[in-house]
């Protein structure tokens, strides 16, 4: 049974964070990215559109901290038509509208699923924020914290919520290791510490093929949440 | 400290004297009126017997600026009225709460009154879209009210709720689903009255501390200078929402800050901005 909202705290709250929605239909997985300014959150969304959209039926929130930058750049890219992709204002705190107050974002999922739906999968990207911004599990089923080389290999050993906990740990940027004096070994080490058995996808997503490793982790995460969540 | 409001502190000692009036009522609430308007079926917009025991608490909860319903990220006018200087620091923050609080705050907060009262909320949604001239200012007050929905379904499930959930999908005014949260959870509406008023300057407050750089414990200051207006519109909220339970939704304040319409519609062109409203 799968009532508006069931007696089950805590999912009552979000109304719409069980699977398996009132009408029998399962919602789309739902993947949050976040990381640092500047490490490649867009440009991975934008390249997981292009990789997937032909297989998978997709949507995407956006949190730019003060203006529409992010949507209007997926939007000039063309990675997803223009009805596809959402921006939430987030009044100077990108982490709050990601884990403390998640109610604008999951709004945006919900009209999103409303206006194009059925949907397989919704990116929600948070604004570039710092190296403890995490997403609500009331949001999102699954997060990715995308770094890159050049904010410098230290940020692994330094951990943090989105290093350490994340679903995924993306290293962005690989191409410019030499440049800048980083040793991506150590940096793998480094996140194998604070990460045990958690996923670390080593890349350039620029590069052809680059968010080969971020998509392939997608495809098996929804195939496994699917396999989870069979409509009854 | 840069805060030159000279009356504050000695009004506020005074009120610390004086009986605590705005609380009396509670004890003494009016009885349980029914359904304004009779033309609208009465469950289960009328339906008492739901009704939690109060627990005052729960008003510490409703007000907490922490309290999930996305007031976060809205100034409340402060930003167009950083842009243009009419802010600068904490003086000029405090007129401006003042004159939000005494306008807007009010006809806010005795929506909220009348809401947590039992007046019918759709009545008092329409009566909110007419106190509401500027159309950014309607958007924005509905989005907070469906945000604010959300959460307060999630804290004090009701039917009340869920049928003006059901009604405004895409939200009812954020003062209606706030005083309706309020009598959800067994509050007041003098308490609806208070937590709404709160409201409408700890959000500016807190967004000019971000946008200013404002010193946040200047800020905190001014909203405790502004305690007695508070107690004030308060009170005036509440008088007004058990009159409208008498004479109906015509009976409530509509004042409004004209300044603040235009600004807020000017804000929503804005292509760069802090905060959604």
């Amino acid at each position: 049974m799968h009532l508006d909202h069931g007696n089950d705290f805590p999912e009552r709250h979000t109304h719409s964070a069980e699977a398996i929605r009132p009408d029998g239909t399962r919602r789309a997985l739902r993947i949050g990215l976040g990381g640092p300014v500047g490490t490649g959150k867009t440009a991975t969304v934008a390249a997981l559109c292009r990789a997937l959209r032909d297989e998978l039926s997709i949507a995407v929130v956006t949190n730019d901290i003060y203006t529409r930058e992010d949507a209007e750049f997926l939007l000039r890219e063309a990675v997803l038509p223009p009805e596809r992709i959402s921006a939430v204002e987030t009044g100077a705190c990108p982490h709050t509208a990601i884990r403390d107050d998640i109610s604008a974002n999951l709004e945006a999922v919900e009209d999103l699923e409303d206006q194009v739906g059925p949907l397989d999968l919704v990116l929600v990207e948070s604004g570039g924020d710092n190296l403890t911004a995490t997403f609500s599990r009331g949001l999102v089923d699954f997060q990715i914290f995308v770094i890159d080389v050049s904010g410098g290999d230290d940020i692994p050993r330094k951990g943090g919520p989105g290093v350490t906990t994340a679903d995924l740990l993306v290293v962005n940027k690989t191409d410019l290791a030499p440049y800048v004096g980083v040793d991506l070994e150590g940096m793998a080490r480094d996140a194998k510490a604070q990460r045990g058995d958690l996923p670390v996808a080593f890349t350039s997503i620029k590069a052809e093929g680059g968010v080969r490793p971020v998509s392939d982790w997608v495809r098996e995460r929804l195939a496994a949440w699917t396999a989870e969540n069979a409509a009854a | 400290m840069a805060i030159h409001h000279v009356t504050a502190p000695v009004a506020g000692a005074a009120a610390r004297t004086r009986p605590p009036e705005p609380f009396k009522e509670r004890a003494a609430r009016p009885p349980e009126p029914g359904p304004v308007r009779s033309g609208r079926p009465p469950e289960p917009f009328g339906n008492r017997a739901a009704r939690p025991a109060g627990s005052r608490a729960a008003l510490l909860v409703l007000a907490d600026g922490r309290f999930p319903a996305g007031g976060h990220a809205h100034s409340g006018g402060a930003e167009p009225a950083v842009k243009t200087g009419r802010v600068r620091d904490a003086a000029t923050l405090e007129e401006f709460c003042r004159g939000r609080l005494h306008t807007a705050g009010l006809t806010a907060a005795a929506l909220a009154a009348a809401a947590a009262a039992g007046l019918d909320p759709l009545v008092l949604d329409e009566a909110a879209d007419a106190r509401t001239p500027a159309p950014a200012l309607r958007a924005a007050a509905r989005r907070l009210g469906r945000q604010m929905m959300r959460a307060a379904r999630a804290a004090w499930p009701s039917p009340e709720l869920d049928a003006l959930a059901a009604a405004r999908p895409r939200g009812a005014h954020q003062p209606v689903v706030l005083g309706l949260a309020a009598r959800a959870a067994g509050l007041a509406p003098l308490d609806a009255a208070y937590a709404s008023a709160y409201e409408a300057v700890s959000g500016p407050a807190t967004a000019t501390v971000r946008l200013l750089s404002l010193d946040p414990f200047d800020a905190t200051a001014v909203l405790a200078h502004l305690a007695v207006d508070l107690d004030q519109v308060a009170g005036t909220a509440a008088e007004a929402a058990a009159r409208a339970v008498r004479e109906g939704a015509e009976a409530l304040p509509a004042p409004s800050a004209p300044l603040l319409d235009i600004t807020a519609e000017q804000h929503a062109t804005w292509p760069v901005r802090l905060f959604a409203s």
